[in-house]
């Protein structure tokens, strides 16, 4: 598992940065793309498994669906970072600033702080079984306060690239843009997989000593 | 029964503050107090105030707001009496809706008092949007409570409540600010909430979304 | 027993706090209209294994029936049948005595009228303080209160956390014959102290706790102070 992720990454992210093309317009700034996108949905991914985990957890009382939540959640705020900490780094150049009060960069930073807190309120109850549920009701409503934020925030102002690929007509990326930034995709998900699992093993090794 | 439970929760707490005023005045106080904190940060400009007016009205509210929610399971405390609600047989949302009904009437009160202190303090004409003010007020209140009842349910059994409460429910309930504040500068502007109606929808979607989201997980928050 | 059932039945609880263990394979039984007195210093458990029964503490293994319901699944159904004087009062000092029942009363769905409020707080002899503050009460006075919701509540199981604290020698009276009228009317009584002086007039069988462990269960009659007294310092090792 661990190989195959590296390998994937590794070939996605060289893809990204040396076969696919120049973009005409922003140029090279723009292979940050190819980090920036596929950490931003792994990272959605992740808070969409916490938020799962969190049901199966409230109804089956099971510690397991926990473990997965939180492993998940703290996955997923790393991702987060790594797409705020991207998306500035794109937005410098092609925006002129490091920040912008954008919809979608600022859903992102929420999303990065509701998360957050849901790991301070884990850290903070000392019983396992109440951590467990009270991060779990955090988790449900975290997850469910996405769209809304997302509007709320949209309406308020908006500058940001109208989303490319999840658009409903034909893309108007170059082919091989498109096959480098899903093969990205694909190594990012699976590097998420991979980094989840880990954190379970570490949190097992953990409980038994 | 199920609203006998609630109404009795909500007649318990308020019986108490009515009491001990222990909350109620150190509030008023707090709101007062921010009133000369936006003055001092703004100046004597009037225009400027004005126009801030929409954002600085809901900041008041959010702030103390945030105080007096998170004082609703505190009072509980004493005596290990949240023990003797989880002992309570039946639906465990009753209990809920009771602290959400209170939290309701709190921040409500709390408006009225803002509202009057920037009408004397800031030389505002209120009068024109006062109904429409009242209704996003509304709106604005029951989203709070929702959201802050439930969360300083789960603070009041964790040791660093006071710091985590505001983290935990600031970013969740900045839909609510946003939408508030956007349909009162509208209702500023133009006298009337016909060009807000979106944020309006929103508002009341979010406080739908909140309160359905509380009144099913309350369970497992005040359980053994 | 009810329908077969025990009234309190506990089998091989085990309650463990990370690598604490607070309770190890702590079994007991009490039938309706029995009393057992739970004996035990300090930090022995009791009040865990008390929490427990009253489904405000979940086991980390074994299996907890009360009134015939599991705990597990029926944590509710068990709620309705469970009194319990714990340690804290659950009692809200800015209301009065008798708002304080009222309260407890329509939270619990209890069928009460204000004469049966009164007739409560007068059982315990607060009958002319109805209308005070619970603040201004003393210590005694509290207990009494809280006491008095359990004949509000009538329930079939009735737990006790030291009843007896900060009683005078009339309240510990008072206390004392009401358990024997709940058992009489056919509830079962599980006392946990550390007190070896009061309570056992109600006892039917005696258990010591030491560790969290039962070492030792007597029953009541044929045990004088004195060889009680020998019992509890030879298994928990205090006086």
């Amino acid at each position: 598992m661990g190989w195959v992720t590296a390998i994937g990454l590794l070939s996605g992210l060289s893809a990204g940065f040396l076969y696919a093309p120049r973009d005409a317009v922003q140029g090279n700034v723009q292979r940050i793309m190819y980090l920036h996108v596929p950490s931003v949905l792994t990272a959605y991914l992740a808070f969409g498994v916490v938020f799962l985990a969190s049901l199966a957890y409230l109804f089956s009382q099971r510690s397991r669906w926990d473990r997965l939540a939180a492993a998940s959640a703290e996955v997923g705020v790393v991702f987060t970072g790594l797409t705020l900490v991207s998306g500035s780094v794109w937005g410098k150049p092609t925006w002129g600033t490091w920040w912008t009060w954008d919809a979608r960069l600022t859903t992102t930073a929420l999303l990065f702080l509701i998360y957050v807190s849901y790991l301070l309120v884990r850290g903070m109850v000392e019983d396992r079984e109440r951590a467990a549920r009270f991060s779990a009701v955090v988790g449900i409503i975290g997850a469910i306060d996405v769209p809304i934020i997302h509007f709320s925030v949209q309406w308020f102002r908006t500058l940001h690239q109208p989303a490319t690929l999840l658009r409903p007509q034909a893309p108007t990326m170059d082919a091989t843009m498109v096959f480098t930034l899903l093969l990205n995709v694909g190594a990012f998900i699976l590097f998420y997989i991979y980094l989840t699992r880990m954190r379970l093993h570490l949190t097992q090794l953990e409980e038994r000593t | 029964m199920y609203l006998r439970r609630a109404w009795a929760v909500f007649w318990k707490d308020s019986l108490v503050e009515r009491r001990s005023k222990e909350m109620a005045n150190g509030l008023f106080f707090f709101a007062f107090l921010l009133l000369f904190l936006f003055h001092f940060a703004l100046g004597p400009d009037r225009a400027r105030i004005e126009m801030a007016f929409p954002g600085l009205l809901w900041l008041g509210f959010l702030l103390t707001g945030l105080l007096g929610l998170g004082r609703t399971f505190l009072g509980e405390r004493e005596n290990d009496c949240l023990e003797g609600l989880v002992l309570a047989p039946g639906d465990k949302s009753a209990i809920y809706l009771g602290k959400v009904a209170g939290g309701v009437v709190l921040m409500l009160l709390l408006q009225v008092f803002l509202l009057l202190l920037f009408t004397v303090f800031y030389n505002l004409e209120m009068r024109k949007v006062l109904p429409g003010l009242a209704f996003v007020g509304a709106l604005g209140a029951i989203g709070f409570a929702a959201v802050g009842s439930l969360f300083a349910a789960i603070t009041a059994q964790v040791r660093a409540r006071e710091l985590l409460f505001p983290l935990l429910l600031l970013p969740v309930v900045i839909p609510l600010l946003l939408g508030a504040v956007a349909a009162t500068g509208e209702l500023v502007q133009s006298h009337s909430l016909s060009a807000a109606r979106h944020w309006l929808a929103l508002l009341a979607g979010a406080d739908l979304i909140y309160l359905t989201t509380g009144l099913l997980t309350f369970e497992f928050i005040l359980e053994a | 027993m009810v329908n077969g059932h025990w009234a309190i039945e506990a089998q091989g609880l085990w309650k463990e706090y990370g690598s604490t263990r607070v309770l190890q394979d702590v079994s007991l039984t009490v039938a309706p209209g029995e009393g057992l007195v739970l004996l035990g210093p300090n930090g022995a458990g009791k009040t865990t294994l008390l929490k427990i029964l009253a489904t405000l503490i979940r086991p980390t293994a074994g299996l907890v029936r009360i009134a015939g319901y599991e705990l597990r699944r029926d944590a509710d159904a068990i709620r309705r049948h469970v009194g319990l004087l714990a340690h804290g009062s659950y009692l809200y000092e800015d209301l009065t005595a008798v708002e304080n029942l009222q309260f407890f009363a329509t939270l619990h769905g209890l069928a009460v009228r204000k004469g049966d409020l009164l007739r409560a707080l007068g059982d315990v002899d607060l009958g002319g303080d109805a209308d005070q503050r619970v603040r201004e009460f003393s210590l005694g006075m509290k207990r009494r209160l809280a006491f008095a919701r359990l004949g509000l509540q009538r329930p079939r199981v009735l737990l006790l956390d030291e009843p007896f604290a900060g009683l005078d020698q009339q309240g510990i009276k008072r206390v004392e014959d009401s358990l024997t009228a709940f058992k009489e009317e056919g509830a079962a009584v599980l006392m946990v102290t550390h007190n070896l002086g009061h309570g056992l007039a109600m006892a039917d069988r005696v258990a010591i706790l030491a560790a969290g462990r039962v070492a030792v269960e007597r029953n009541r009659h044929g045990l004088d102070p004195e060889a009680l007294s020998a019992l509890y310092t030879t298994h928990t090792g205090d006086r």
